[in-house]
């Protein structure tokens, strides 16, 4: 028996009752569209998480000081200080798995320009936290270790800060603004960048050099933390091993001691925050799964009826030389191309579904290849898995007592 | 032409039911000749269904031997039989059996695309063939709920011919048709058989349907008590003639 031959067969079958067929394949279209959409919906919000994370500087690990006991009292992290320029030193010393490294302080304060004031967030830095955290500059220029070195009273202002400081006034570079009625000159203005993944303006910010901060603002020798990169995304396991040895040693930390530090990878936060979107993204994915279940027990219902329904046409086919393999075949290859029809209308209307959906909502939706081969894979595994018993019990009928039925 | 299609030696079938074994079929013997058209007859419960069953390799014997075209079908397995069915046999049912919302061609074209020697061109070449032999050559297209019961019983007349079967059988092919349209297909079976040479076994219980054949075998009790040879074999064509038609008014009675 040629299968060209018995999928014609089984292709007029179909064909004579076009509405009966449609309704079955609906089951399975609702199915496969609501499985691709919702896989295209969390991979979407999941990929959406990633990127923002990651445009804080997709390689960075930072270091904070970690809360340890001291005299029985647990200590708050802030007020920890364990991070110093020895640190930053000593890391820089042979750096293997990390790249840019930079020490931060960040101090809220009041910023004065004339008549106008804000409040914002004066962070001291090292040059290299540009680079770790993807900021450039509008305008202006970034100021130099010689500026790191010797406190100079330079900063480099986000645009949230020049909006409130200079309203109206264009060319800022040059003038100087008061921080705690320190004078600081605006050397360099910073690309605006947005709020980040917590709903952070980023562009409400001061950079300064960390040791203008550290000696003429709040007069500490400590710091908050310190910012580095590794040399790409993979090596930053082998960054932060990298750290602790370096770390521990330079606390001369003993083996039975606690890190007095964290070290916490990008990686690590991502993973945290798109966990919650896996979870949700399953349980979307199983709901929809559940209506291609109920979609491929439609098919086998059908199935079922026809096979009864069609008992006569069963024992003539027989008795004009079809073998019961032939039979069960047809019923089979019948039950496959419904669930596979049904499956590519399902796949278009999912993939279109989720295209207005990003359209008009305006929610990230990534449609994945093997989302839809395998929503695709399901259809022929359901068609095959219900169309069987079916098609079992049609090759199993003896041909005499078929051509009787009534 | 004087081979021998049917070789039927000693059969038995029996049917257990219950406790009881019912012998459809008792020691049955006789052959069939190419070319021959035999009608068997016999009142229900005779056995005749089964013998058409078993003729038509849907049933096997429970004892006895059956050479189909000189090989032995008797024992053959249940795919072996399909086989058969397909290449050497056709059938005729008194319900047509045609296959709803499916044009006639497609009908006739069924039992081919059960075998793989021919192709789609060939099909329909052959389909178109069996269709002119039963005269419906402008009626290809048409479904069978556009086609009178006659039409439809040409159909599957067609659909029996279109493997070139060595062999037609037909259970009681006319049991639907009014008398007319009985004639009308007895008419193409004499034809069928006179003309082209078809071997013809069709089971009847009717005696005026049997007088169109040229033997009638009788059964009764799973027995045959009769096998005779027709000598006055009624041609359905003139049987038609004198049928009174709407055209020819019937003659007022003085």
């Amino acid at each position: 028996m040629k299968i060209a031959n018995l999928i014609r067969i089984a292709w007029r079958a179909i064909n004579r009752n076009r509405m009966r067929t449609f309704l079955t394949m609906l089951g399975i279209i609702i199915g496969v569209a609501a499985v691709i959409s919702m896989l295209a919906i969390g991979e979407g919000s999941k990929q959406s998480i990633q990127s923002q994370i990651s445009s804080m500087g997709s390689n960075m690990v930072i270091i904070m000081p970690n809360s340890n006991t001291q005299g029985g009292v647990r200590v708050d992290n802030s007020s920890v200080q364990s991070l110093d320029e020895q640190d930053v030193i000593a890391l820089q010393k042979s750096p293997q798995h990390i790249i840019h490294i930079s020490p931060s302080v960040t101090v809220k304060g009041q910023v004065i320009n004339g008549a106008n004031n804000w409040n914002t967030s004066i962070q001291g830095i090292y040059p290299d936290y540009l680079l770790i955290q993807n900021r450039s500059l509008r305008e202006g220029v970034v100021f130099t270790t010689k500026d790191v070195k010797a406190a100079s009273k330079v900063c480099l202002v986000g645009q949230t800060v020049i909006s409130n400081l200079f309203p109206g006034e264009e060319n800022v570079i040059g003038k100087n603004i008061r921080l705690k009625n320190i004078p600081f000159k605006i050397i360099g203005v910073l690309s605006k960048k947005g709020e980040n993944t917590f709903g952070q303006d980023q562009d409400d910010v001061v950079f300064t050099p960390v040791t203008t901060v550290q000696k003429r603002i709040l007069g500490t020798t400590y710091y908050q933390a310190i910012f580095t990169s590794a040399i790409d995304e993979k090596s930053s396991e082998q960054a932060t091993i990298e750290i602790q040895d370096v770390l521990r040693k330079s606390h001369h930390l003993s083996s039975n001691m606690d890190d007095d530090f964290t070290v916490r990878t990008q990686a690590q936060l991502i993973s945290m925050f798109t966990s919650t979107s896996t979870i949700l993204t399953i349980l979307l994915t199983v709901i929809a799964g559940i209506s291609l279940l109920v979609g491929g027990i439609g098919i086998m219902n059908i199935m079922y009826v026809s096979v009864t329904e069609r008992t006569k046409e069963i024992g003539l086919r027989m008795s004009i030389g079809a073998k019961g393999t032939d039979i069960l075949f047809q019923f089979l290859i019948e039950a496959v191309m419904i669930s596979i029809t049904g499956g590519l209308i399902g796949v278009i209307i999912g993939v279109s579904a989720t295209t207005l959906v990003s359209y008009f909502i305006d929610w990230p939706t990534v449609i994945s290849e093997t989302s839809v081969i395998l929503s695709f894979l399901v259809c022929f595994v359901t068609g095959v898995f219900f169309g069987y018993y079916p098609a079992v019990k049609a090759s199993r009928l003896d041909p005499i007592e078929a051509l009787r039925y009534e | 032409m004087n081979s021998t299609i049917v070789d039927i030696q000693h059969l038995k079938r029996a049917f257990i039911i219950g406790e009881e074994t019912v012998n459809a079929l008792n020691d049955v013997t006789f052959t069939i000749k190419a070319g021959e058209f035999i009608t068997i007859m016999g009142s229900s419960g005779s056995g005749k269904t089964t013998l058409l069953n078993i003729l038509g390799c849907l049933e096997k014997p429970s004892v006895g031997t059956y050479l189909l075209d000189g090989s032995d079908v008797s024992q053959l397995s249940k795919n072996e039989l399909a086989g058969v069915r397909n290449k050497k046999l056709g059938f005729v049912f008194q319900s047509y059996n045609l296959l709803a919302r499916t044009s006639a061609i497609e009908n006739v074209e069924l039992p081919l695309l059960y075998n793989n020697q021919f192709n789609a061109s060939q099909r329909r070449e052959k389909a178109i063939a069996a269709l002119e032999a039963v005269k419906l050559q402008d009626r290809m297209y048409h479904l069978p709920s556009q086609l009178s019961g006659g039409q439809q019983q040409r159909v599957a007349i067609a659909r029996a011919l279109v493997n070139d079967p060595v062999m037609i059988l037909a259970d009681e092919a006319t049991g639907n048709l009014d008398s007319r349209t009985s004639y009308e297909i007895m008419m193409l079976i004499q034809e069928l058989n006179n003309v082209k040479g078809k071997t013809i076994v069709f089971v009847t219980h009717e005696p005026d349907i049997a007088a169109f054949s040229k033997r009638t075998i009788t059964l009764k009790d799973g027995k045959i008590i009769k096998d005779l040879v027709n000598t006055d074999i009624h041609d359905a064509k003139k049987v038609l003639e004198s049928l009174p038609t709407m055209n020819q008014p019937i003659e007022a009675e003085k």
